[in-house]
C-alpha cells in the first residue's frame, strides 16, 4: 500500500510544481503550490513525521500561501497587462540545467543514498517536542531572540514615523 | 514516555557558557524598553546604557576566561576560541556605538531601534562564533543577518540605502538558503549536525567519498564565503556597505566577518580536517581569487565607501590564506588578522565619516584633499589606519600579514604567499593614493569641514589608532592568546 501511496502523492506534488512555474495567472500559480504543499505533508505522514505533517499544512499551506494570496490580490494585475513569457536563451539555459541536476540528483539518490526506515513515534509531536525543550532547547531559544529581531526589523522599516 | 527530569547541575553549566550573550541580548531587550520609557532629548542615554551592557558582557567574558564550558547537549561551548571572538565582537559593537553618538544625531537615526538591533545583531554573532552545532551555527547567522539587513536599510528615504537593503536580503536570503542545504545533506549522510562528532564521522572513508556529503560541504562553504564575501559570492558588498549609515557599514566590515570566519574556522579545523586534501585546493582558489579580484577593482574606485568595501573583499582572501593549511600556525595568524581588520577597517570608516558631511556626496575622494594639513589629528589617523590596511610596518596590519604569509610559506604554499604578497603591494597604490589626496592634492573649491566629533567617537579613534599602533609593536601576548585559542578547538 505505501509504495502506491508515495508514487501518487508523488506525483501530485511534481505535478503541482510544474504547473506552479507554467501557469500565466500568479492566482493560479499560488493554488497549485498549496496542491504541492498539501501532496508533500501526505509524504511526510508515509514517513512517520507527522507533527511535520501538520506544521507543513498549518505554516505553508495555510499561513504562507494566503500571504501570497493577499499580496496578488492587492496588487491585481488585470489578465490582459501580465507579461507574456517566452523561451528566451537564459530560460533555454536554465531548463538544459535543470534537468542536468535532476539526472543527477537521481544518480546519487540511487546509487548512495541509504534511508533509515523511520520507528512509529519519531516524528511524532511528544517526540519532537521532547527533542526541541531538551536537547535542541538552545536552538529554541535562539529562535526565540532571532523572531524578536525580526519583529524589531520589521516594525523599525515599515513605520510611518520612527 | 517518562517525564523528562532536569539535571540542575548541567543546567547550571549551560547558563553559564552562555553568560555574555544572555547579557547582551537582555541589553537590547532593556535598551528597547527605554526607549519609550524617556523624552527626546534624553535618547544620548540608549547608547549609554548599551555601551554599559557592552562592557558588563566583556566583563563576563573575561570572568569565565579561556577554560571550556561545554553547554546544551554540545550545541555551543564556551573555550579559548569562543572567548577570543567574543571580545573582537563585543570590541567591534563597542566602537559602533561610540561612532553611533555622533553619527545619529547628525543623521537622525537617534532610535532605540537602531541600537537594540546592533546589540541583538551582535549576540547573533557570538552564538555563532561559539556554536559547535551546525544548528546553532544557522541560527546565529540568522539572527546576526536579519537586523543587519534592516540596519542597512535605516535610512529609508535615500534610494541606494533601500537598494543595497534589498540586494543584500534577497542574496542573503539564497546563501542562507545554500547553507541550510549542506547542513541538510551533511546530516543525511552523517546523521548528526554536532560538529565534534562529524570529525570522528570522517574517520570512514565511505563517508568522506560519498557525492552526497561532498555536496553538502560545497554548499556548507558558499554559504560561509557568502557571509565573508569571497570572490565569486562578494556581489552584494559594494552596494551594501555604499548604501548602509556608514556606522553599519563599519560594524558590518568588522563584527559579521569575524563571526562569519570564526563558524568558519571552527567547521574547518574541527569537523573537516579529513577533508584537507581536497579542501584545500578549493580555500586556494578562492583565496587567491578573492585577494586579486579585490584589490583590482579597488585599484579604479572613486568613492571612498566602494574602495573600503572592495578592500574588505580583498581582506577576507588574505585571511583565508591562513585557513588554506588548516593547521594551528595558519588559524593563530587568521584569528590575529581578524581582530586587528575589526579596529583599522573601524577606525578608518570613522575618520571617513567625520570628513564626509552628506550621506551620499561625500564620499568621493576628492572631497580628502587638503584634509591632512588643515586637519593634521584626522589626517594623522586615517594615514595610520590606512598604511595599516597596506600593511606597511610598524603597523599591526603589517603583523598580521607578516604571520599570515608566513604560515602559507611554512605549510609550502610558497606561490599562494607569493600572490599574496603581490596583492599587498598593489593595495598599497589605493590606499596611498587616499593618503595623498590628503596631503598633495590642492582642492578645487575649498577644504571640506569635517564634523566635529563628540569625545566618545574621538575615544573611539584614539582606541582604534592604539590598538593598531601597540600591535603592531608587541603583537606576542596577542599571538599567544590566539595560538591558545586555536589550541582550544583541537582539544
Amino acid at each position: 500500500m505505501e509504495p502506491i501511496l508515495f508514487i501518487v502523492f508523488g506525483a501530485i506534488a511534481v505535478g503541482g510544481a510544474i504547473m506552479v512555474v507554467t501557469r500565466r495567472h500568479p492566482m493560479s500559480s499560488a493554488l497549485f503550490l498549496i496542491l504541492t504543499l498539501f501532496a508533500v505533508a501526505a509524504l511526510f505522514v508515509l514517513r512517520q513525521a507527522h507533527f511535520l505533517a501538520a506544521i507543513q499544512v498549518i505554516v505553508y499551506a495555510g499561513a504562507v500561501v494566503v500571504l501570497f494570496i493577499f499580496v496578488i490580490m492587492l496588487i491585481n494585475v488585470p489578465e490582459n497587462k501580465l507579461p507574456l513569457e517566452r523561451l528566451t536563451g537564459f530560460r533555454f539555459l536554465g531548463i538544459m540545467v535543470a534537468g542536468l541536476f535532476i539526472l543527477e540528483a537521481a544518480l546519487v539518490a540511487r546509487r548512495f543514498a541509504t534511508p533509515g526506515t523511520p520507528t512509529a513515534d519519531s516524528g511524532s509531536v511528544e517526540a519532537v517536542g521532547r527533542a526541541l525543550f531538551t536537547d535542541y532547547l538552545l536552538a529554541f531559544e535562539v529562535t526565540s531572540v532571532l523572531l524578536l529581531a525580526a519583529v524589531i526589523g520589521a516594525i523599525a522599516l515599515a513605520k510611518k514615523r520612527i | 514516555m517518562a517525564p523528562i527530569s532536569i539535571d540542575a547541575a548541567a543546567l547550571l553549566t549551560s547558563v553559564q557558557s552562555i553568560v555574555p550573550e544572555i547579557i547582551v541580548v537582555a541589553t537590547a531587550i532593556f535598551v528597547l524598553l527605554l526607549d519609550l520609557a524617556i523624552s527626546e532629548e534624553k535618547k544620548h542615554l540608549l547608547c549609554g546604557m548599551g555601551l554599559l551592557g557592552i562592557g558588563v558582557a566583556l566583563f563576563s567574558v573575561y570572568a569565565l576566561g579561556q577554560g571550556r564550558i561545554e553547554g546544551f547537549s554540545g550545541m555551543i561551548v564556551h573555550d579559548g576560541m569562543g572567548a577570543f571572538f567574543d571580545v573582537v565582537i563585543l570590541s567591534a559593537c563597542a566602537l559602533t556605538f561610540l561612532m553611533a553618538t555622533g553619527y545619529s544625531e547628525w543623521e537622525g537615526t537617534h532610535k532605540g531601534e537602531f541600537y537594540s538591533l546592533i546589540l541583538l545583531s551582535t549576540s547573533g554573532m557570538m552564538f555563532m562564533a561559539k556554536g559547535t552545532d551546525l544548528m546553532t551555527v544557522f541560527l546565529g547567522l540568522e539572527t546576526l543577518s536579519i537586523p543587519i539587513y534592516v540596519l542597512v536599510g535605516f535610512h529609508r528615504n535615500r534610494m541606494s540605502s533601500l537598494e543595497g537593503a534589498l540586494k543584500y536580503f534577497l542574496l542573503g536570503a539564497f546563501a542562507s538558503g545554500f547553507l541550510l542545504y549542506g547542513i541538510a545533506l551533511i546530516y543525511a549522510v552523517t546523521g548528526t549536525t554536532k560538529i565534534p562528532v562529524l570529525a570522528t564521522m570522517l574517520y570512514d572513508p565511505r563517508i568522506l567519498a560519498s557525492p552526497l556529503f561532498l555536496a553538502g560541504t560545497g554548499l556548507l562553504l558558499v554559504g560561509f564565503a557568502f557571509k565573508v564575501s569571497l570572490v565569486p559570492f562578494h556581489m552584494w558588498t559594494p552596494d551594501a556597505y555604499e548604501g548602509a549609515p556608514t556606522v553599519v557599514t563599519a560594524f558590518m566590515s568588522a563584527a559579521v566577518k569575524a563571526a562569519a570566519f570564526a563558524a568558519l574556522i571552527r567547521v574547518l579545523l574541527v569537523a573537516l580536517p579529513g577533508m584537507q586534501p581536497v579542501l584545500w585546493k578549493v580555500l586556494w582558489g578562492l583565496a587567491v581569487l578573492t585577494m586579486t579580484v579585490g584589490n583590482l577593482s579597488a585599484l579604479v574606485q572613486n568613492n571612498v565607501k566602494r574602495l573600503l568595501a572592495y578592500s574588505s573583499i580583498a581582506h577576507a582572501g588574505y585571511i583565508l590564506v591562513g585557513l588554506v593549511s588548516g593547521d594551528v600556525l595558519g588559524g593563530q595568524a587568521s584569528l590575529f588578522y581578524l581582530l586587528v581588520y575589526a579596529f583599522m577597517n573601524m577606525g578608518a570608516f570613522g575618520v571617513v565619516m567625520l570628513i564626509a558631511q552628506k550621506e551620499d556626496e561625500g564620499y568621493d575622494i576628492a572631497n580628502l584633499a587638503g584634509i591632512g594639513f588643515k586637519y593634521p589629528a584626522l589626517g594623522a589617523l586615517l594615514t595610520l589606519f590606512l598604511i595599516s590596511l597596506g600593511g606597511i610596518p610598524p603597523t599591526a596590519g603589517f603583523v598580521g600579514k607578516f604571520y599570515l604569509f608566513s604560515a602559507a610559506v611554512k605549510n609550502g604554499y610558497i606561490w599562494l604567499a607569493v600572490i599574496g604578497v603581490l596583492n599587498s603591494a598593489a593595495s598599497i597604490y589605493y590606499y596611498l593614493r587616499m593618503v595623498v589626496y590628503m596631503y598633495m592634492v590642492t582642492p578645487d573649491v575649498e577644504v571640506a569641514v569635517p564634523r566635529p566629533p563628540r569625545i566618545l567617537f574621538s575615544m573611539a579613534l584614539c582606541a582604534s589608532a592604539v590598538v593598531v599602533v601597540v600591535l603592531g609593536i608587541i603583537p606576542r601576548s596577542v599571538l599567544e592568546i590566539a595560538e591558545r585559542s586555536v589550541l582550544s578547538l583541537l582539544m
